[in-house]
């Protein structure tokens, strides 16, 4: 005899029982959607232009520092409230340092090129996160994370850090200005850091 | 046993029949009591928070800000909610299955235990010695105390879910239920497993993180984020099971649900337990440790079976309610079953928002902010506490309280206290929650960042605005945020009042229209069903939750393909 009974009844027999017709088209379904959420991440490496892989490496905070010195001594223009401007020129390597509370240095980057912009913190974790277009990545100390980025408008950029780094937190902005594509090719295009 | 050592160790539950074991029982309480303790603090921080993000009121200064953002992180994820379950471990365990608590005094112990570390815990937060929110990451360090009193807790909460499945061992022993565990008792099974995986990991990274805060050894960053994420994410798994679970139970309290088929529940179960703990993923998606393919793999909890389960309880669950409803006459249309539904019975309304914030926002923004790449567009912005709040807050702790209603009658034998506004309060708090993560969800969209002071950078270096739109946004948030604590208030003020204060109810003897008593106790719905009634609601099936199911699956498969359009448009990154 057919019975039905709550979740708080102990089935007193067999309970493996073939599943009704809409359980089965449900469970059908939301298995096919299920598996749609899960081809799209790696259709996306293929076919998108969005992709949080990068290079990573482990990398000494000491050694980071001094390569972020190196790259502001390399390629400063200018300043603005005390913190170095810098330049790179397109393809080239970038290195921004997250640290208790400000993004060193300030990035003048151009439309169009690409860079891979390296992230790195000397002291705790930091969260990068690109205003207006809000684009955010895990900065972690005594990690590099080396993005292939293309700005695609010219624009003055804000970089907030988004993970909390003690009570300075809310002080640490920094800034990206990205210049419109020139029409003559950079010189030093190309160039490694 | 002789029969009058049985009856003061049990008493007879008039309504429900089944043999309550008093430890049990006891137990249920004094869990239940620190549960809403902590609650309550946790409530009174939020509101603050909320008040302090609004940035035309901003309220409280840095330091407190951050310091509140500490406590009522751990006092709602940690505090309130596992202390909770540990109350509907011991009800889906020995209460449900008639039997009792196998060693009372180990119980007793691992609360003792969970107190003395929670307290701990407390005094380190409110001291100003742990300034170092919720997830604690190194470098960022707090007093060695603090995780010594996490860990305690944890200790405490581990030899729970231990005496949980020891008393699965002793009811099958002597034969106190027939057959198979209930479903409800399956689903807390279920919970109890997650939480010993959770909280293995969490002794795999605060043990060693107490040793690093003493300075016996060093921290990594990155490794630290991976292990505590198989705790932090884990343990909302344990929730999931629990709130799962409650759904079912109130289900059949409320309205004589059915389930409509054991073997697809359970499965989904199982799917929970096998695939859950690899959610740590989520919160690594844009961190520079992990490569691609592990991100893809664990972030989809291997090819989405965790999702897939959700999805099957998100059917099976309205299906056996819809299933009992018919069964109990309202047979007519698509939708009958809900328009006749006790809606006033702050049991089954509690039910049913929390399944739907759950599953509608939290379930949907979940799925669509874990995507690898769709997180670039929602790492550590509002979108993150918008999603949990709808998945811990709508979902978990509604589900809470809407049993709280039930518990407080059939475990304290007390009638439910403020009646009239027990019986709006899920309304109420469903309303905010709603609100509140909707206005966070879209503040997020604009990158707002979560856990911070002040975006409006009065005093940083360089300057920034953000939309207008945002200013309302974190307005909304925050009324969303007054309506729910205003809830918060009403449900601890109900549940202290009728414990402590509140009149015996003597559960033989309750009559039609008794205030204080929900419906589903003062006329229990049909447990079981048999017969012809069951072959023809078998032939008519479930039309109306097919319906509600097609509506859900069309709103998910918008959000989640809008959101692929959304990161289609900014800078090229790889």
């Amino acid at each position: 005899m057919e019975e039905l009974h709550s979740a708080l009844v102990s089935p007193r027999h067999v309970w493996w029982k073939p599943a009704g017709k809409q359980e089965k088209v449900w469970v059908t379904v939301s298995f096919v959607w299920c598996m749609i959420l899960f081809a799209m991440m790696p259709l996306w490496h293929i076919k998108g232009g969005q992709n949080p892989s990068g290079i990573r490496a482990r990398v000494d905070p000491i050694a980071y520092h001094k390569r972020v010195e190196q790259f502001v001594a390399d390629y400063k223009i200018g300043e603005e409230s005390g913190m170095p401007i810098v330049a790179p020129p397109p393809g080239s390597h970038v290195y921004l340092l997250g640290r208790m509370w400000q993004w060193y240095p300030s990035l003048q980057l151009e439309e169009g090129k690409s860079y891979t912009l390296h992230l790195s913190s000397t002291d705790l974790n930091h969260g990068f996160n690109l205003q207006p277009f809000n684009i955010n990545f895990q900065v972690v100390p005594g990690y590099d994370y080396g993005l292939r980025v293309t700005p695609n408008k010219a624009g003055d950029y804000r970089v907030i850090c988004n993970e909390y780094c003690g009570i300075g937190h809310h002080l640490m902005i920094g800034k990206v200005l990205v210049t419109p594509a020139k029409t003559v090719a950079a010189p030093r295009q190309g160039e490694e850091g | 046993m002789s029969a009058s050592v049985v009856s003061n160790l049990f008493r007879r539950c008039p309504i429900t029949g089944l043999n309550v074991h008093r430890d049990a029982e006891n137990l249920v309480k004094v869990n239940a009591v620190v549960a809403i303790v902590a609650l309550l603090v946790g409530a009174i921080a939020g509101l603050l928070l909320v008040l302090t993000r609004w940035q035309t009121v901003h309220l409280l200064s840095a330091v407190w800000y951050y310091r509140l953002l500490t406590a009522h992180g751990l006092n709602m994820l940690i505090f309130f909610i596992i202390f909770f379950e540990m109350a509907v471990l011991y009800f889906a365990g020995p209460i449900v299955l008639g039997s009792r608590v196998p060693t009372p005094k180990l119980g007793w112990l691992s609360w003792v235990l969970m107190v003395a570390g929670a307290v701990l815990v407390e005094v380190m937060v409110f001291s100003g010695r742990a300034d170092v929110l919720f997830t604690s990451y190194p470098p960022l360090r707090a007093h060695p105390l603090y995780y010594f009193g996490i860990i305690l807790f944890a200790v405490g909460a581990l030899i729970v879910s231990f005496i949980f499945m020891a008393s699965l061992v002793v009811a099958k022993r002597e034969k106190t239920y027939e057959g198979s565990i209930p479903l409800v008792t399956f689903g807390g099974l279920t919970a109890a497993i997650i939480a010993i995986i959770t909280l293995v990991h969490g002794a795999a990274i605060y043990i060693p993180t107490l040793a690093w805060s003493m300075d016996y050894m060093p921290m990594d960053a990155q490794i630290y984020r991976l292990i505590f994420w198989g705790l932090g994410h884990s343990s909302q798994q344990i929730n999931m099971a629990a709130q799962v679970s409650i759904w079912y139970l109130l289900g059949g309290l409320t309205v004589g649900a059915v389930v409509v088929n054991e073997k697809i529940s359970r499965t989904a179960f199982v799917l929970y337990i096998g695939f859950i703990s690899m959610a740590s993923a989520h919160h690594l998606l844009v961190d520079p440790g992990m490569g691609p393919a592990w991100k893809v793999w664990n972030t989809s909890y291997a090819m989405y079976l965790a999702v897939l389960a959700s999805m099957i309880h998100g059917f099976t669950v309205p299906a056996g309610i819809e299933t009992g409803q018919r069964l109990r006459g309202f047979v007519n249309g698509t939708f009958e079953w809900l328009r006749k539904a006790p809606w006033s019975d702050p049991g089954f309304s509690g039910l049913m928002l929390s399944l739907v914030i759950f599953g509608f926002i939290g379930g949907t923004t979940g799925v669509t902010i874990g995507t690898e790449q769709i997180n670039i567009l929602a790492h550590n912005t509002l979108r993150i506490p918008g999603h949990f709040h709808a998945t811990v807050v709508g979902g978990t702790a509604l589900a809470f309280m809407a049993v709280t209603y039930y518990l407080i009658p059939l475990i304290f034998r007390k009638k439910v206290a403020l009646w009239k506004l027990a019986k709006i309060q899920p309304w109420l708090f469903g309303v905010g929650v709603t609100i509140f993560s909707m206005a966070m969800t879209f503040a997020g969209v604009f990158g707002v960042p979560r856990r911070h002071w002040d975006i409006s950078f009065s005093q940083a270096i360089f300057k920034w605005e953000f939309p207008p739109a945002t200013d309302l946004m974190l307005a909304l948030t925050a009324l969303g945020g007054v309506l729910m604590v205003a809830a918060v208030i009403i449900f601890v003020l109900s549940a202290v009042i009728s414990v402590f204060f509140g009149e015996t109810l003597d559960l033989a003897n309750v009559r039609p229209g008794m205030a204080g008593v929900p419906q589903g106790l003062i006329k229990l719905p049909p447990q079981q069903y048999e017969g012809a009634a069951v072959e023809k609601v078998h032939k008519t099936g479930t039309p109306g939750t097919v319906v509600l199911v097609a509506v859900f699956l069309g709103v998910f498969v918008l959000y989640y393909y809008t959101n692929w359009k959304m990161l289609a448009i900014v800078w090229k990154v790889g």
